[in-house]
């Protein structure tokens, strides 16, 4: 017996370990698809990029074919795998890369007093101009668009999730305001472009009518965030506040509500910065000016992403420039709102004395 | 507290007052949301209706004389480059969705999502801007290449006199900024379902000795099926509507039907030649766009729908 | 300010299942009630119509009487949000609200209801319920701080002190014990003793031992069989249902025969 059982266990022992690649496998098979790489970039002509290109596609031939030879099939699929996602993410990240970087490379550049403080009304040749304008033009539409869509959203949510709760009406609402989030913001613009120049006219633009496209966009999504909220504040806090003769109205102002906030206040931040962003709607309903225009109500407004796409059309390399700029606060806008609201919900999160 | 004992349990008008006020005014933001789809709907309805029906020469004759023929190139256009956005994003979705639920270790997995959600934030603008200025000029000699050694596929011919789009503003190009701008809603989605396959399929497909591969293939993929075609749907839609990278991007073509990714005149899609043509509207002719906002609006709504019908499906079937 | 119950042929309905059959008793006026029974049997379900907090789930509603001190919460233009300041309730599980501190917490009856209240007669009301309620002790130098960061004992008793702050005239407890350790429970079950004196307390407990030390009156529900509505089965002093129960299903539940 025990003559048997000992070669039997270290044969056990040589399984386990035998036919496994070493650790350092893939950075050897890195090494030699570089050298392909530069080889076939060599051959067939081409520079760093395509000796990249090459090495990782030598890479994902080498490497699991070693697998194949020395594992067997279903190792090399599994590595070629592991090798494809990580690819994936590497693919994914280039154009995030050039694009943050080409936006401030180019962008920051322009970003001074005159650029952030003027409009881009012109009364003297070579006038510097800026983007203010622009800039008023965003918060004043942004604010008008989460000032009419926060208040139906949140009413919206506490509809379906307190008072509506299993019905066929709440349910049809749901599903509703999911296809609502889908609606290509052009064509919100057009439903606010229709309706205004109907009520006051064909040739009515306002930041008010780009605010009502917007909205129709920002709803769904306060909407989905706070019903999401409320659906997580525990029915126990409801139960304990009905216990204490609170009327169902009270419960949801004074304890639902504020139980909620900080998720509330960071879905409408992110709702917000999705917003912020958007051009079709407001190249249709508030137009182009060169002027700082205060009035919600009436006259031509300009936002910035209008700002970049309207200065890039223009097509001269100044004008590049000064959608670089613009592209450039746009983005930092974007991005405040988004660490505005990680933060937001961080400080409003119920307090539990951990 | 002799007051309180004396007070008769009857109703008090004003909480009464108070919850039929606050339980009115949640309804109406509710039936509202009804209203402003309903609205949408019909507003297009009344506004593009005369633009179904015009005279020849709002259809940019002679290339098209009717509706019909105005619109299909763009819905051509349209369809196509979602087609295009999605053939690339999806792979690379489900590949950094992996990654993130399956691959990275934890402490690596939350930045690289962060990371990711970022891109959903970049306004689509700025993708136009960089698409235009950047991404588009760096691909000619790609494009190039491709005509070169691939010419002979229909797909890579490029212009009939030989060589391709001299600024890269192809249809192509416009795909691959769409797709980019889709990749993160569908990954983020996907990555959500990927997170939530019950770790007992998984341990028990690794307990049987599969590879991490063969363990998301059966345990991972067969559970996150229908959640995957409703992402992938949902991309779809956002690509479908997409404008300002299209608008930006592509150097469009009138009323074009052609397969060619990398020719001087490509298809264009409804909303970006509804974002460049609005300007010069007269009444008849922005009829016409909204007639076609209208053909927009519907397709996307279709696949919105689609995509919740799974979804809803999805999870009846999961909670029975 | 204790007042006593009058149950007569209750009948509960979720929709159109029957809950709780033809249940009668007489619950008296500063004494403590417990309600035994197995699982699913309907006692909480019963204990939540006496301050008609069932109606809180849709399609729940009640046939018969309920007389709280004489009047019937049930009749048509009673306002269950009077009743349910007339009757407290504590929870299963221990619920301060999150948003509020161990002060707001123990006034929440109040401030929910914004009666304003003096500066002096608030502090009043929180040492009160919190002696009441034996926690003042060990809370009153962090009143300012979040009441979810207390222990779970200590939470129970602050949800204990938030009910009597607004001094109703009956306290309904459904199951206080179970989310807690022996040493809270046996708190709790001192806080109970000390409390009849001053209200009517209803309780439901799984806990037989429980029952037997905390309570004068025990009523038992039962099911009369799977699928078949809850009813109660006897209601007796506390003392006699432990030792010579009128039902042979009561002694067999009792000593642990089944259930």
């Amino acid at each position: 017996m025990s003559t048997l059982q000992s070669p039997r266990t270290s044969g056990l022992v040589s399984d386990l370990t035998a036919g496994k690649l070493p650790r350092f496998a893939p950075a050897l098979a890195a090494v030699i698809a570089l050298g392909i790489g530069a080889l076939a970039a060599l051959l067939i002509g081409g520079g760093l990029l395509a000796t990249v290109l090459f090495a990782a596609v030598a890479f994902l031939v080498v490497l699991p074919a070693w697998y194949a030879v020395v594992e067997g099939r279903r190792a090399a699929v599994d590595r070629l795998v592991t090798c494809l996602v990580w690819s994936a993410l590497a693919v994914a990240l280039v154009p995030l890369v050039s694009l943050l970087w080409t936006v401030v490379h180019h962008g920051a550049r322009q970003l001074d007093a005159t650029f952030l403080g003027q409009d881009a009304f012109i009364t003297a040749l070579h006038q510097p101009t800026g983007i203010l304008h622009a800039i008023v033009g965003t918060l004043l539409i942004t604010l008008t668009a989460a000032v009419m869509s926060v208040p139906l959203g949140i009413f919206a949510a506490i509809y379906l999730i307190e008072y509506g709760a299993g019905s066929k009406l709440a349910a049809a609402i749901r599903f509703l305001v999911d296809v609502m989030t889908g609606i290509p913001s052009i064509v919100a613009g057009l439903f606010a472009f229709a309706l205004f120049t109907l009520l006051f006219g064909p040739a009515y633009r306002s930041g008010l009518a780009g605010a009502a496209a917007l909205s129709l966009l920002m709803v769904p999504i306060v909407v989905r965030s706070t019903e999401e909220m409320l659906r997580l504040v525990p029915n126990e806090l409801r139960e304990a506040a009905y216990a204490l003769g609170t009327p169902k109205w009270r419960t949801i102002v004074k304890v639902v509500l504020p139980t909620a906030l900080g998720g509330i206040v960071t879905g409408v931040t992110l709702a917000t910065a999705r917003v912020v962003g958007e051009t079709a709607p407001l190249l249709l309903t508030a137009a182009i000016t060169t002027k700082v225009n205060l009035n919600v109500f009436d006259g031509f407004m300009t936002t910035l992403p209008v700002m970049v796409y309207s200065s890039q059309a223009k097509g001269h390399p100044e004008d590049f420039d000064v959608a670089w700029g613009a592209a450039l606060v746009l983005v930092l806008i974007v991005l405040v709102l988004n660490i505005v609201a990680r933060i937001v919900g961080k400080i409003f999160a119920p307090k539990t004395g951990h | 507290m002799t007051a309180t004992t004396a007070e008769k349990m009857t109703e008090t008008p004003s909480n009464r007052l108070g919850d039929r006020i606050f339980s009115g005014l949640a309804l109406a933001a509710g039936l509202s949301i009804l209203v402003a789809l309903t609205g949408v709907f019909a507003f297009l309805l009344i506004r593009g209706w005369q633009g179904l029906s015009q005279d020849a020469s709002f259809y940019d004759a002679p290339r098209a004389n009717d509706f019909l023929h105005y619109v299909w190139p763009l819905v051509f256009g349209t369809v196509y480059a979602a087609v295009i956005a999605l053939v690339i994003a999806v792979p690379l979705s489900i590949g950094i969705a992996l990654v993130i639920s399956h691959y990275a270790p934890r402490r690596l997995a939350t930045p690289i999502a962060y990371v990711i959600d970022l891109l959903a934030a970049v306004p689509s603008v700025v993708f136009g801007l960089w698409g235009i200025l950047v991404f588009a000029p760096a691909m000619v000699p790609t494009y190039g290449w491709l005509d070169d050694h691939l010419g002979f596929i229909p797909l890579f011919a490029g212009n009939e006199g030989g060589g391709v789009n001299p600024v890269g503003r192809t249809i192509l190009t416009a795909g691959i900024v769409l797709a980019i701008m889709v990749l993160p809603i569908i990954t983020s989605i996907t990555r959500e379902i990927f997170a939530q396959t019950p770790r007992l399929h998984q341990e028990a497909a690794l307990a049987l000795g599969a590879t991490r591969w063969e363990m998301i293939r059966y345990a991972v993929f067969p559970y996150a099926r229908s959640g995957m075609v409703s992402a992938v749907m949902l991309g779809l839609g956002r690509a479908l509507g997409e404008t300002m990278a299209v608008a930006m991007v592509l150097s469009a073509g009138k009323s074009l039907v052609t397969f060619n990714l990398l020719g001087n005149e490509s298809s264009t899609t409804i909303a970006a030649n509804i974002a460049s043509n609005y300007k010069e509207g007269t009444p008849g002719k922005v009829a016409v766009l909204i007639a076609t906002g209208l053909v927009l609006f519907v397709l996307t709504f279709v696949v919105n729908f689609l995509a919740r019908l799974i979804v809803a499906r999805a999870e009846r079937n999961t909670t029975r | 300010m204790a007042k006593s119950i009058d149950v007569s042929n209750v009948n509960i309905y979720y929709g159109d299942f029957k809950a709780v059959e033809d249940v009668s008793m007489t619950i008296k006026a500063r004494s403590v009630t417990a309600f035994i029974g197995p699982s699913g049997c309907g006692k909480s379900t019963f204990l939540r119509t006496l301050n008609r907090m069932h109606e809180v789930i849709p399609g729940a509603h009640v046939e018969g009487e309920v007389l709280l001190g004489g009047e019937d919460i049930y009749a048509a233009n009673v306002d269950p949000v009077q009743v349910r300041r007339r009757v407290g309730m504590v929870f299963q599980r221990p619920n301060p609200f999150p948003t509020m501190s161990i002060y707001d917490n123990v006034l929440a009856g109040n401030r929910l209801n914004s009666k304003k209240l003096k500066k002096a007669d608030a502090d009043a009301i929180v040492e009160k319920a919190l002696t009441g309620a034996n926690l003042w002790n060990e809370v009153k130098d962090r009143l300012g701080k979040p009441g979810m960061g207390l222990s779970g004992g200590q939470q129970q008793r602050l949800c204990i002190a938030r009910a009597i702050a607004v001094e109703p005239q009956v306290l309904l407890m459904d199951e206080p014990c179970s989310a807690l350790d022996p040493i809270s429970t046996s708190a709790v079950e001192d806080l109970i003793h000390e409390l009849k004196s001053d209200y009517t307390i209803v309780i439901v407990t799984h806990n037989m031992q429980q029952a037997a030390r905390v309570s004068e009156y025990t009523g038992f529900f039962n099911l009369k069989a799977a699928g078949q509505p809850g009813h109660l089965v006897e209601f007796n002093k506390t003392t006699k249902m432990f030792s010579t129960p009128e039902q042979e299903s009561t002694e067999a539940y009792i000593s642990g025969r089944f259930g």
